[in-house]
């Protein structure tokens, strides 16, 4: 048992995070830290200088862009670039259709679509869950009927994450509605461009417009977007949930804000000194902070056991990644706003000057609230916590 | 970075938990082990002895086996399993562990092999009526006379300090009762001229003492590393000790959790095994939650407790006490919930582990002392 880093290991934590500091725009990193919304161009511009350093699909088969990296390097890489505050390749591309395509689809697909996912010529995004069909996910209803060689699309998907940017969506469908729940659904790709798909926006509440309502209307898709086999879309978003385990828990956001935590409390006044020097306080940071701790060991373990694994059987420390993950970056988000304090209430005023020109203490404050707002979402999406107990209770516990 | 253990590691856990199942295959084996007036069985002392396990910490030019934290891990995980009563902690980590880091050579030669075969015993006596958890309380006074000193003071809830035939005791030499400076650390035989002790049961099954030290003359060869020094020592002690208990409630806990979910799928009420109920569910994968975020901590302890940076290694330990703390206290709580009547039975093994993890929480620093320590460091080592 040795818990520290290898000297080549060291070397390639360094390595990335010289990188990630010096080569992504300061005013992307800084939107990321301040929990900001970025624009498509922040977007494609962070993942392209990522992707010209071949650094944007490192976990991909190699032909198609991946690097022989060890489990250890990804975790780190994935871990730097966290605490470095860039922002994650787009998941929907990178984490998501990427490595379904290259694993189920077809080499015209592959060919079509692998490098332009990479570069983010082509933004994708997720068309899984539907108004009647959340956490019971395969109780979907969106249909695609054969008809010669195309599937005529009908149906909704909602929560589509930055469906305003995409060009295209991956959507699951229900090609066999005879079929028992899981047994019909396929997997096919769908260009947003195509008539008869209506993208409405949904605004969180925070106040921002992140995710949206798709509606097809008679959409026709040609039947070459089918990924793999007709009817066997479960099993490839199976595929795609369980893809990418490392980094799940985001350790390293929750670092990186809990130092940014840390610096602001030493300069917001409280008492007759700073916040930082409030015992109450600093323990609801140490508790935070100890569980981080845990959790990242925990990370760790699951970290060096992958690729040993027997992957059919579940490993009861990766369970807990995302349940314990969410929460902790929660926390983070309540201790900011316990930091901003009644300046938490201003809503957006963007900048350090009110209209009159009138300076606001914290300008950073504003967005104290927005992100603790936002964050709730963590732990509802990608299966909603309650599910991912249901999943260890039955797979782990066997109850 | 690697979790796993080495070959020689994996046949000791082996070894280890062998001996846990043929001695305390069940409660009522542990009641007879313990029936004794020392609360332990000499029997499964002696072989522990023969299985290397008393001398492990020690290097082997003291006579011991050279073993690290990951050892002391493996054996702690597996006495905590078994609910083992003898004196491990006591004899090995905690008096044992203070010979290790401050005595002399010539000191450790007289004392540690007879650790290592089994034939002496040892008990910590720290804690005092005032003292809490900060180690740096000592009223107890030890005043040069001659050559030697002499001890005068008491001391509070000294774990197995009913048999022990030695204690290794913290007395001031000099300073203020607060002060970080002045204490001094000293091995006094129980049966020294002055000295009486009463012991008593502990909660969690074990035995305990108090002792008061009553003008008692000691050799300047009794002096545990230099005088007015000894404080740390014990911090060392206290770090090691953290990571012992650590392993041994991870044991409880995974002992405890496995057989709460055993009796969620063989008890039924409302005509199904309540395991199907999802609240129950919910709960048992939060008992499960907090057990693998201790055995990170456990790991991470392991790792930490030889680290060369002292506020870092200090800050470490605090946390990994922090988080065994809470989850011993909701897997405990958790698992007699989930029993229900059952869990709140003498005679129910649950119970037992119960009633140890919560002694665990109070032995060498609760939930807010701890917290209260992290909290001061701001922040914690990579």
């Amino acid at each position: 048992m040795d818990l520290r880093f290898t000297p080549e290991e060291i070397a390639f934590r360094d390595e990335v995070r010289q990188f990630f500091r010096t080569e992504i725009p300061a005013e992307i990193r800084r939107k990321v830290s301040e929990g900001r919304g970025l624009t498509r161009e922040d977007y494609v511009t962070s993942q392209r200088i990522l992707n010209a350093k071949g650094w944007c699909v490192p976990h991909w088969p190699k032909e198609w862009g991946g690097q022989d990296w060890t489990p250890i390097q990804r975790y780190i890489f994935t871990e730097e670039m966290l605490l470095a505050a860039v922002p994650l390749p787009l998941q929907f591309n990178c984490y998501m259709v990427g490595p379904v395509i290259a694993a189920f689809g077809s080499q015209a697909q592959k060919e079509k679509h692998l490098a332009r996912i990479a570069n983010l010529d082509e933004w994708w995004c997720q068309g899984f869950s539907e108004p009647g069909a959340g956490s019971d996910l395969a109780s979907l209803k969106t249909r695609a009927v054969r008809e010669g060689d195309h599937y005529i699309v009908n149906g909704q998907k909602t929560w589509t994450t930055l469906g305003q940017y995409a060009d295209w969506i991956f959507c699951l469908v229900r090609t066999d509605p005879a079929a028992k729940k899981q047994a019909g659904i396929s997997f096919i790709l769908i260009d947003m461009k195509t008539p008869g798909i209506t993208l409405r926006p949904i605004i969180t509440l925070e106040g921002r417009h992140e995710v949206n309502e798709v509606f097809f209307d008679n959409v026709r898709v040609p039947v070459e977007n089918l990924v793999g086999e007709e009817n066997k879309g479960w099993d490839y978003a199976k595929f795609l949930l369980a893809n990418e385990r490392t980094g799940i828990a985001r350790i390293g956001l929750s670092k990186e804000r809990l130092a940014r935590i840390k610096r602001l409390a030493r300069e917001m006044p409280a008492g007759e000194g700073m916040l930082f020097e409030d015992a109450g306080f600093r323990e609801r940071l140490a508790e935070v902070e100890i569980e981080l701790k845990a959790l990242e060991l925990t990370q760790m373990r699951v970290v060096a056991a992958q690729g040993r694994r027997d992957p059919t059987k579940p490993d009861p420390a990766s369970s807990i990644l995302k349940i314990k993950g969410s929460e902790l970056q929660q926390a983070t988000t309540e201790l900011l706003l316990e930091v901003a304090g009644p300046f938490a209430l201003a809503a957006p005023v963007r900048g350090a000057a009110l209209a009159n020109d009138w300076p606001f203490d914290f300008d950073w404050a504003d967005g104290a609230a927005a992100s603790y707002f936002n964050n709730r979402k963590v732990s509802i999406y990608g299966g909603s916590n309650e599910i991912q107990k249901n999943i260890i209770a039955k797979a782990v516990l066997g109850l | 970075m690697d979790f796993d253990l080495s070959p020689e590691q994996t046949q000791l856990q082996d070894g280890v938990s062998r001996l846990m199942a043929a001695r305390y295959g069940s409660l009522e084996a542990r009641k007879a082990l313990g029936s004794g007036p020392d609360g332990f069985s000499h029997e499964v002392w002696a072989q522990f002895a023969e299985m290397g396990l008393l001398g492990i910490p020690f290097s082997e030019a003291e006579g011991g086996f050279g073993g690290g934290p990951v050892e002391t891990l493996v054996v702690m995980e597996a006495l905590g399993k078994g609910l083992a009563l003898e004196p491990y902690l006591a004899t090995v980590v905690l008096a044992g562990g203070a010979l290790r880091l401050g005595a002399s050579a010539a000191l450790k030669e007289r004392i540690i092999p007879g650790i290592v075969e089994g034939s002496a015993r040892l008990a910590l006596a720290f804690t005092e009526t005032q003292s809490r958890y900060t180690l740096s309380d000592v009223a107890c006074s030890a005043r040069r006379q001659g050559d030697g000193y002499v001890l005068d003071g008491r001391k509070a809830v000294v774990i197995h300090g009913d048999s022990a035939g030695h204690f290794v005791v913290s007395a001031r030499t000099s300073g203020e009762r607060r002060a970080r400076d002045g204490i001094s650390l000293f091995l006094v035989p129980a049966d020294a001229q002055g000295v009486t002790r009463h012991g008593y049961a502990t909660q969690d099954g074990g035995r305990a003492a108090e002792i008061a030290f009553s003008d008692v003359g000691l050799g300047a060869e009794a002096l545990i590393g230099e005088e007015g020094q000894g404080l740390p020592i014990l911090e060392r002690v206290a770090e090691h000790a953290i990571a012992a208990l650590a392993a041994e409630a991870v044991g409880i806990m995974a002992a405890l959790h496995a057989l709460t979910v055993d009796y969620l799928k063989t008890r039924q009420q409302f005509g199904a095994p309540i395991g199907q109920f999802q609240v129950l569910q919910h709960r048992a994968v939060d008992m499960l939650i907090a057990l693998e975020q201790a055995r990170s901590m456990a790991y991470y302890a392991a790792m930490m407790v030889e680290h060369e940076d002292a506020q870092e290694r200090a800050a470490a330990l605090s946390a990994v006490k922090v988080q065994i703390n809470r989850s011993c206290r909701l897997v405990g709580q958790e698992a007699v919930q989930l029993h229900g009547g059952i869990g709140m039975t003498m005679e129910y093994l649950g119970a037992h582990y119960f009633k140890r993890l919560t002694m665990i929480e109070s032995l060498f620093g609760d939930t807010p002392h701890h917290l209260r320590r992290v909290a001061a460091a701001d922040g914690l080592a990579a």
